[in-house]
């Protein structure tokens, strides 16, 4: 395993870090199940979600490993991955699979098991989040989530998807608890209908409070009997000071550089412990929060770029210390990763509009550089007013081919929020998360709902409704494809089926959504999400300042294609008829080369810069987000789109025959809003152009990867086209671009050879993750992404 | 006549300084045996079975059209367009003309990538269009020269001289055969005559060959006569960059 720049003491837990095996631990669900079975029913559902928080922090194994300097775990040591029953009840079975899958598996042990079966099951069986979710959702429903038509986030985990503001580093828990005591004084019970929920809700606020201030004195305790008993002055000292630093925060505002990333790790874990909220939990921008403190500190003599340097590094293992929890079904298949999608902000512009690079955004980038983590993601966020200093050191990491830093474009994103409503300042302060969607960070609960499979629904729409994968017929019934006499007749009929399958998943959401404000309250998340101690409302319930509903469409590249195909072969050319098309799909193509010819390699493709297959991307597009874009949530927010896959792209493809792009049977479909695989032959500036025709402005977030060769990018010339080019597509509003940047002969090799590749981490949808750890299926599909490449 | 485009080269980064696109034009007056485009030396259309099929008419609307989808990586990135080949140069003087105006009126700046080959009247009117010339220099010894390309360098020499009298910006390029043009006696002529001349290019670019364009030559039905031809190794290559820099020319480098 390589290892670049680190010192030694960073060398030791990052190899701790990847060295252990993740795995299981029951002790928050232990904990948990005891504070169901003592307190439900006898108190609030926010206040009891508050109490198992208190209980597990107050009881949790600790962990302060040697050499650290910022302490906590989630579980009780790196690596540990605490269930969430209340959410997902594993079976025995899934406790064997999850050992003994191949890929992202989780070590469970025969006591683990014995305690599932014993304690965990007998509780929670019949009281889940997820037999509520699925027993109120309606057969319609089911029958297209079992298909493939849609996925759904919250079944195992939490509704997440949000980012922490400058906020979380200028308050201690007191002053959160002092903020809140006036909130609950202020309580109009003459007036005010809702003023009980109100004070249930703030009093779990409140104890969420004490339990972050226990977990820290804990620490703070622990600090200190090590201390006592440590041999070596020099960490003996260390141990002091890190017991300094718990005896300050959480409870009080962070008063140095060191404290401040403490402070900030301690709210996560805070987060991430109370629920598995989808993205876990990130920073924001943490150069220019950490920024005064580093200055301050720097002017003290307190502290040096190493020292701060190494302080950052402490925090990237902190990250890597977290599997995101263990999914099963259809969730794991949607999201086949270890990651957990916290994602770190660097760049970008301050609330004043002003260019946000400060020495710390240097750091984030050596920090990054060197540690090589598939977590913490991190990413760049950039302006027209980014140095291009900054631009070219990232793409310098960049280039060396993990996938990191990826790119985003913060004037864009700064449109995009505007254009959902959010003012001016709050809009400056937000970003993109998670993979790439756009949220006022720190005021806003942006939540990620679920895929949709948009080429199945063409896939519907030429079969009259009828899916060959589950063999029922789960669309409207509207004809068959030859009975549609023109391109536009067959587009009506797709819009109506996406309106169909659209309507179908928000109808699921609503019933969802209120399961979570009413069942799952979040009272530590909402105590640093703006508004919502002022509203004395839970952020599952809509108590951000804004609430948003996000779905994400998949697919954009087969669908357009698909599409381009039957327009130009069908009805402009009439090479071949609608049903001799239909047939070649229910063959695989087999036997129907002529055709699969004209579709695969004759027809337009986007990705090309060609008006042809792009306005039809457009419209499809357009459509999609006119038919999400402005309903009603449940939460007083509306719904708006992403074009991400994570890894669902895969999963789609596996449920689908083929489609008349030449897209084989069971293949997986398009990526982000790249085009199809190999569609692109033109290069990258064709696809760059392709894929700006699509109005980013009105998503929450498109992602684009593109894959070079090395020799494309090397020298200085390289980086500099590197650079440009990633500013030619944010001046033509792409919101995100990240790179791969790797020959296929070594992916190849790296397939075939797994154990002389461990540390080949590669691009994947909105994040990186190991080779080794991605499905065949997968590997395939980004061995096959088209590779750029001009000698 | 109507000049033939073998290829429009988008995102094409060795050709210029930033990101470009890169028109190849079909003919060219030497036939030189180490050329990796040999599709691009006969002026007439030949069936060739390559995936950019045969050539095509170049029709300026179209080309423009083509160029223009890149404007804003030009304006990024501080590239253009390259008209290379073959030899741009040798195709027909008016529809160059036009097509520099045009490039001119929608400001975009080119480079010319020539071998120097031709009369210098062909040459002289599109100076005001083009920004520089990306020049070959192969053998200083002109019976050397046309035993490997089939024609002299006198004319080549010369219009490289009026080039500089001129005041057109100049980019030396030298194709580097081993034992050949790289060689510490050609590259010691080449700095002679530059230096005699009082000629400063911008850069000079020293081109390791490369036989990738060999199996093009059994498509075109033509025999490869550049099989002994071989790359100068990297130290060899760093010889000739410190040589060409102690000599006091600047942006000495390896590559396009």
């Amino acid at each position: 395993m390589e290892e670049r720049g680190m010192n030694e003491r960073i060398k030791k837990l990052r190899r701790v870090s990847m060295e252990t095996a993740p795995h299981i631990d029951l002790e928050r669900a232990r904990i948990e199940t005891e504070v169901y079975k003592k307190y439900e029913g006898k108190v609030s559902v926010p206040v009891l979600r508050a109490l198992v928080l208190k209980e597990y922090f107050s009881r949790k194994t600790l962990y302060l490993g040697d050499g650290e300097l910022i302490v906590g775990e989630k579980g009780n040591a790196p690596q540990a991955s605490p269930t969430f029953p209340e959410l997902c009840c594993h079976s025995e079975e899934d406790m064997h699979v999850m050992n003994d899958r191949e890929l992202v598996s989780f070590k469970v042990t025969e006591e683990d098991i014995k305690n599932q079966v014993g304690e965990i099951i007998p509780y929670w069986t019949g009281r889940t989040v997820r037999e509520h979710l699925l027993n109120q959702m309606t057969d319609e429903w089911r029958a297209a989530y079992e298909a493939g038509m849609f996925t759904e986030f919250m079944e195992q985990r939490g509704p997440g998807h949000t980012c922490g503001s400058k906020k979380i580093f200028e308050k201690g828990y007191l002053d959160y608890k002092a903020d809140i005591e006036k909130a609950l004084e202020e309580l109009d019970f003459l007036n005010d209908p809702e003023a009980l929920d109100k004070k249930e809700e703030l009093t779990a606020m409140s104890i969420d409070c004490d339990a972050l201030c226990i977990l820290g004195e804990r620490y703070h305790e622990l600090a200190l009997e090590m201390a006592a008993k440590e041999t070596d002055p020099v960490r003996a000292e260390e141990l002091r000071a890190i017991a300094a630093n718990c005896a300050v925060v959480p409870a009080h505002k962070p008063q140095t550089y060191w404290q401040a990333i403490q402070m900030y790790w301690f709210t996560h874990l805070g987060v991430t412990t109370e629920l598995n909220p989808w993205d876990a939990f990130s920073p924001g921008r943490l150069d220019q929060h950490l920024n005064p403190f580093y200055e301050k500190d720097t002017a003290e003599g307190l502290l040096d770029d190493e020292r701060a340097k190494e302080l950052l590094e402490c925090l990237w293992v902190k990250f890597h210390n977290q599997p995101a929890p263990v999914k099963v079904g259809i969730t794991l298949k949607e999201s086949a990763t270890y990651t957990d999608f916290a994602n770190i902000n660097t760049g970008g512009i301050k609330p004043d509009g002003s260019d946000g690079v400060n020495n710390v955004s240097y750091l984030i980038l050596d920090c990054m550089d060197e540690m090589k983590l598939v977590q913490p993601n991190s990413n760049v966020q950039i302006s027209k007013k980014t140095p291009l200093k900054f631009l070219k050191r990232a793409c310098e990491i960049s280039r060396k081919g993990w996938g990191q830093p990826a790119f985003y474009n913060t004037d864009e994103i700064v449109q995009e929020l505007l254009n959902a409503g959010k003012t001016l300042e709050d809009a400056r302060l937000g970003g993109s998360s998670g993979c790439v969607e756009t949220g006022a960070w720190g005021n806003e609960a942006y939540i990620l709902t679920g895929y949709l499979n948009i080429p199945k629904i063409l896939e519907l729409t030429l079969f009259n409704g009828y899916d060959h994968y589950s063999g029922k017929q789960l669309g409207l019934k509207l004809g068959n494809a030859e009975d549609f006499k023109s391109y536009e007749e067959l587009f009506e009929a797709f819009k109506k089926q996406l309106e169909h399958f659209v309507n179908i998943k928000i109808k699921g959401n609503n019933v969802i959504e209120r399961i979570y404000a009413k069942e799952m309250p979040a009272p530590f998340l909402s105590i640093v999400t703006n508004d919502c101690i002022s509203k004395g409302k839970d952020y599952n319930a809509g108590g951000a300042r804004y609430n948003t509903t996000y779905i994400q469409g998949v697919g954009i590249g087969t669908i357009s294609d698909s599409l381009a195909a039957i327009k130009y072969n069908v009805f402009d050319k009439k090479k071949f008829s609608m049903r001799e098309l239909i047939d070649a799909l229910e063959k695989n193509f087999e036997g129907c080369e002529d055709i699969y010819k004209a579709v695969h390699e004759e027809s337009p493709k986007y990705g090309n810069d060609d008006d042809y297959a792009d306005d039809i991307m457009r419209s499809v597009f357009e459509l999609y987000r006119d038919t999400v874009t402005g309903r009603p949530n449940t939460k007083g927010g509306e719904y708006r789109i992403d074009m991400l896959p994570t890894t669902c792209h895969v999963y789609f493809g596996d449920v689908m025959i083929a489609s008349p792009n030449g897209r084989l049977a069971h293949k997986p479909v398009s990526e982000g809003i790249s085009p199809e695989k190999s569609a692109d032959v033109k290069g990258p500036t064709a696809v760059i152009k392709s894929c700006a025709k699509m109005d980013h402005i009105s998503t929450g977030g498109t992602l684009l990867n593109q894959k070079f060769t090395p020799s494309v990018v090397a020298g200085e010339a390289g980086l500099d086209n590197m650079a440009a080019l990633i500013r030619s597509y944010f001046s033509m509003d792409g919101h995100h671009i990240q790179f791969n940047v790797i020959d296929r002969q070594t992916l190849i090799d790296a397939q075939n050879n797994p154990d002389e590749y461990r540390d080949l981490i590669v691009r994947v949808a909105g994040y990186s993750d190991y080779f080794r750890n991605l499905s065949k299926a997968l590997q395939d599909e980004i061995i096959m992404r088209t590779e750029q490449s001009f000698e | 006549m109507c000049p033939l485009i073998t290829n429009i080269q988008k995102y094409s980064i060795h050709d210029g300084p930033g990101i470009r696109t890169t028109v190849f034009f079909k003919g060219c007056p030497l036939h030189c045996l180490w050329c990796h485009n040999p599709e691009t030396q006969s002026f007439e259309n030949e069936i060739w079975d390559v995936c950019e099929g045969v050539a095509r008419e170049a029709d300026i609307d179209g080309l423009m059209e083509e160029i223009l989808k890149d404007r804003i990586f030009y304006d990024e990135s501080g590239g253009g367009v390259t008209l290379s080949g073959g030899e741009v140069l040798a195709q027909d003087g008016e529809f160059l003309l036009e097509l520099l105006k045009r490039l001119k009126t929608e400001a975009i700046p080119v480079f010319i990538d020539t071998c120097g080959a031709v009369p210098y009247e062909r040459i002289k009117p599109l100076l005001v269009y083009v920004r520089a010339f990306l020049y070959d220099l192969k053998l200083m010894d002109s019976e050397e020269h046309r035993r490997y390309t089939g024609s002299g360098n006198g004319v080549i020499l010369d219009n490289l001289k009026r080039l500089w009298e001129d005041g057109a910006a100049i980019y030396i390029r030298v194709p580097m055969i081993k034992g050949l043009s790289a060689q510490k006696g050609n590259i010691d002529k080449m700095i002679c005559f530059l230096k005699d001349n009082g000629i400063r290019p911008e850069g000079i670019n020293l081109l390791p060959y490369h036989d990738t364009g060999s199996g093009k030559y059994q498509r075109l039905g033509r025999a490869y006569e550049g099989e002994s031809f071989e790359a100068p190794g990297s130290d060899e290559m760093e010889e000739y960059v410190k040589q060409l820099t102690a000599a006091g020319f600047k942006n000495v480098r390896i590559g396009g």
